[in-house]
């Protein structure tokens, strides 16, 4: 240990302060691209209190400081501000109930995404939302970001799963917000304030999830096209059916390649989109769900429809499917993956433009994403040591957002506003929206330690 | 070290560095992060770093030398990594580095022992064998024990000490006394010509393995050669920051085995294979050498790789006799599963053997700790997961424990206290050799 500590370091015994610059260099940077920041120091809090504690005195001394679980995000969420002192949630990372009687269960902020499933699981119950980090990401930054995934379409996000949460403010006040109750209407809904509010409001100290039965059967297809239109047909005369999948996932062309060198599982790289199709629940749903979806996708001129044979192949197709994005980086030394989301109406025509846009612009992108949920990651595929194409990069991404608003859309469906896109966020936000979202945040951090810099525009 | 300007960190392709995407998918793969959840001790975290240095933001100190060496060097993270990042080459140039710099030079003791093993002892195949009959002597004539009595260890220094007891047990006959340097299957024309590395720790404490592994390939219709001195094969020394040396090993292994001569060169032991299948990127700089190099990395196999690619026969017998299946159960080198990513084919060589059971090993791609020289270096790291690899093991029930790497062999034979009814050890092919044997 090197350095000096934050006159805040009292708060926690020095063992668990790190302030040597190559601690500084390791907790600079999340998921996101381009984006470094090194802290004063990254602390690592055990308790409530202990978090309470430095935020008091963070807040006397106006320290700004910036909560990381595992530094997954894909928005600069938890990337350290200037002179910031990060608070790291990994040590707080107990399962502390799961309460058989209410399908709930209580955690701390840094237990894994996966450790969530697995222990649900190991009662015969489910915690769908699926980020795709989720064998890395925590709870505690799952909730901060609202994170989506591949069951949304059926499932929902994990705003829909929070019950409740302990909150502690920036004054050093610990609050618990909601309870075990599926009805509750007692005044204004706090716990969803904080639900997504990417660090800028409290410090999330503990969850209590909604579990749901695990679904008895599941049925995995793969499809594929020689057209994305095709797909989007595909998806579109699903959806109208009505069948609501549990996951309705498309990979173009690129996507695929990049996935299947890294997995070597046999995929198809020769189509041009694949979609991924999962149906579960009751085994009679399932069967004609099924029956139901592969029917339409080859009405709609599928090449190819095959199920997978058994659950292990299943998961590995899941996996394979999570790893699109970090796959993608094998191409290009610099991957910039977005994440603008239109209603599944308007996909088809979203895709094209994205495609449209990068020929513009000279760029290469690929893009795959949740289909049914009309939330699209088109991914650049660029160089951040060429400040020219850096520069087009933005721009397209700026045109992107703008056509996903003019249909109905959103700058972000899953990751988050962050650093990426605050300067977009005006766009999608009339002036008067705006002003009450600033207003809430300076009742609630009226000094702005809380991941200042994050969210709001300039 | 000369010669290690080429791979100096600030030396290597930008794009190596900048492969990663910090995305973190390596972080619950990682033995260091699981023990101490500290980004600085996982791959990410080690990678920032090195771009750093890089980048000229900070110097090569102490603390990033001692980093380099916690690493396990794996390579779980490889696995792991969706977007292809070549962690290998990275440490190896960092590694490299740290030495260059001569950082840890202060540590006398470790400079010693290091030049006696990178230097001294594992460039000279005869001098090393002189030392293993040596070991052999004093572990035959119960020497060992009556020192050990003694308590004369106790002169030695505390590392050196507490070692004593898992050196290996040295065999009787080395490579050469049991492998002809030509060996032609009977009866038939050989289908292939192949060339067999007897490796170095291989060579002394297993050369039974390479003698079983000489009787597989025999048996598969390969015309076996079988040099009896043979150079080490350098891996020791890339994976220890000593690049120029590990040069000069591989130009004296392309000499004594020209590539163009055989359809295969086959290595059975998972560490020494990593590195062999990489020749052509250690020598590209070196234009008497480069292209013979790459016809090197085209000619190497993993034994198993090699046996699956020319369809291996299926044995006719169990490998041993007895009424009830045999339980076995495999442990991945890492070096074999992430390094050379030869996953599937000993699974597949394994259930060839008839009146056998395979059972899974729980957490089966996780290091062992022996990972090189890392149980000798970070003694405290490498018994926490070899702890951790032995539970697993006797979870299994197994009555045998394959596995494909001379370091990962010992790490287990020595994971079991004394007086338990330890699971056999062994290599698959050995179970193939016995299995063939059997039949006559």
């Amino acid at each position: 240990m090197s350095g000096t500590l934050p006159p805040l370091a009292v708060q926690l015994p020095a063992e668990r302060w790190r302030t040597a610059p190559e601690d500084l260099l390791a907790y600079s940077f999340d998921g996101t691209a381009g984006l470094r920041q090194r802290p004063l120091a990254v602390g690592f809090p055990e308790s409530a209190e202990e978090v309470a504690a430095i935020l008091r005195e963070a807040d006397r001394t106006g320290t700004p400081v910036v909560t990381r679980g595992s530094g997954t995000g894909l928005s600069g969420g938890s990337v350290p501000v200037e002179d910031s002192i990060v608070l790291c949630t990994t040590r707080m990372n107990r399962i502390l109930e799961l309460d058989r009687q209410n399908l709930t269960l209580l955690a701390e902020p840094g237990v894994l995404t996966q450790a969530i499933h697995g222990e649900a699981s190991a009662h015969g119950l489910f915690y769908p939302p699926d980020p795709s980090s989720q064998k890395i990401s925590t709870i505690g930054g799952n909730v901060a970001n609202n994170s989506g995934g591949l069951r949304g379409l059926k499932y929902g996000v994990t705003r829909d799963y929070v019950m409740g949460l302990e909150v502690v403010s920036p004054q050093g006040e610990i609050f618990w917000l909601g309870n075990k109750c599926v009805k509750d209407v007692a005044g204004y809904s706090l716990r969803d304030l904080y639900i997504g509010s990417e660090g800028t409001l409290g410090v999330i100290t503990k969850v209590l999830l909604k579990l749901v039965p695990a679904p008895a059967a599941k049925r995995t297809l793969l499809a594929t096209y020689d057209s994305m239109e095709a797909a989007a047909a595909t998806v579109s005369a699903i959806i109208a059916e009505p069948v609501i999948p549990c996951t309705l996932e498309f990979l173009d062309r690129k996507t695929l390649q990049c996935v299947e060198e890294y997995t070597g599982i046999g995929l198809p790289t020769a189509a041009e989109a694949l979609l991924f199709m999962e149906t579960d629940g009751h085994p009679a749903a399932v069967a004609e769900e099924a029956e139901a979806m592969e029917r339409i996708a080859r009405g709609e001129g599928a090449l190819e429809v095959r199920s997978a044979s058994d659950g292990t192949e299943a998961a590995r197709l899941g996996e394979a499917r999570r790893s699109a994005f970090a796959a993608l980086a094998r191409l290009r030394p610099t991957t910039i993956l977005e994440d603008a989301t239109v209603p599944r109406s308007e996909l088809a025509r979203m895709i094209a433009f994205v495609a449209k846009t990068a020929e513009k612009h000279g760029l290469e992108v690929a893009t795959f994403g949740h289909f049914g949920d009309g939330n699209l990651h088109p991914t650049f595929l660029t160089d951040e040591r060429d400040p020219g194409e850096m520069e087009r990069v933005h721009t397209a991404f700026a045109e992107i957002f703008e056509y996903a608003l003019a249909l109905g859309g959103t700058i972000t469906g899953e990751h988050g506003v962050g650093i990426s896109k605050r300067e977009f966020l005006a766009t999608q936000y009339d002036e008067g929206s705006l002003a009450l979202l600033r207003q809430l945040k300076a009742t609630l951090d009226p000094r702005g330690i809380l991941n200042p810099g994050k969210l709001l525009p300039a | 070290m000369s010669g290690a300007e080429g791979h100096r960190l600030a030396g290597l392709d930008y794009s190596v560095v900048q492969q990663c995407i910090h995305c973190g998918m390596c972080l619950p793969d990682c033995p260091t992060y699981r023990e101490t959840g500290q980004e600085r001790n996982s791959p990410r975290g080690r990678i920032a770093w090195m771009r750093a240095i890089a980048d000229g933001e900070i110097e090569v100190n102490r603390a990033f030398a001692d980093e380099m060496y916690y690493c396990l060097g794996c390579l779980a993270c490889q696995s792991a990594c969706p977007a292809d990042v070549d962690y290998a080459q990275l440490l190896e140039a960092a590694r490299a580095e740290v030495e260059e710099a001569g950082i840890l030079e202060d540590r006398r003791q470790r400079s010693f022992w290091r030049w006696l093993a990178l230097r001294a002892i594992f460039t000279r195949p005869r001098l090393l064998r002189g030392i293993g009959r040596g070991i052999r002597v004093y572990q035959r004539t119960g020497l060992d024990r009556a020192v050990r009595r003694s308590g004369l260890l106790r002169v030695l220094p505390g590392r050196l000490a507490a070692l004593e007891p898992q050196t290996p047990r040295i065999e009787r006959r080395f490579s050469p006394q049991r492998i002809p340097a030509r060996l032609l299957p009977g009866g038939e024309k050989p289908r292939y010509r192949v060339a067999l590395l007897t490796g170095c720790v291989q060579d002394l404490a297993f050369s039974s393995v390479n003698r079983a592994t000489a009787e597989v390939l025999l048996a598969n219709g390969c015309e076996v050669i079988t040099p009896p001195v043979q150079p080490c094969c350098g891996s020791l020394h890339a994976h220890n920051g000593a690049i120029g040396l590990a040069r000069d090993l591989a130009r004296r292994q392309i000499d004594l085995f020209p590539p163009e001569d055989f359809d295969a060169i086959v290595s059975n032991a998972g560490g020494c294979g990593s590195h062999l299948r990489r020749y052509g990127e250690l020598l590209a700089d070196d234009p008497a050498y480069a292209a013979r190099a790459a016809e090197w990395d085209r000619k190497l196999r993993d034994v198993h790789e090699w046996l699956v690619e020319i369809g291996c026969r299926a044995p006719r017998m169990a490998p041993a006799p007895g009424g009830r299946p045999l339980r076995l159960t495999y442990h991945p080198s890492c070096h074999l599963h992430h390094g050379q990513r030869i996953r599937r084919q000993p699974e597949q060589l394994l259930d060839l053997l008839p009146g056998t059971e395979r059972v899974p090993l729980a957490e089966a791609t996780s290091c062992c700790g022996s990972a090189g020289i890392y149980n000798i270096t970070q003694p405290e790291q490498a018994a926490k997961l070899q702890a951790a690899k032995i539970k697993h093991l006797r979870a299994t029930g197994a009555e045998v424990v394959a596995t494909a790497n001379p370091g990962c062999h010992l790490q287990l034979v020595n994971g079991f206290p004394p007086g338990e009814s330890a699971p056999r050890v062994t290599h698959p092919v050995v179970l193939l050799a016995e299995a063939y044997a059997r039949e006559r």
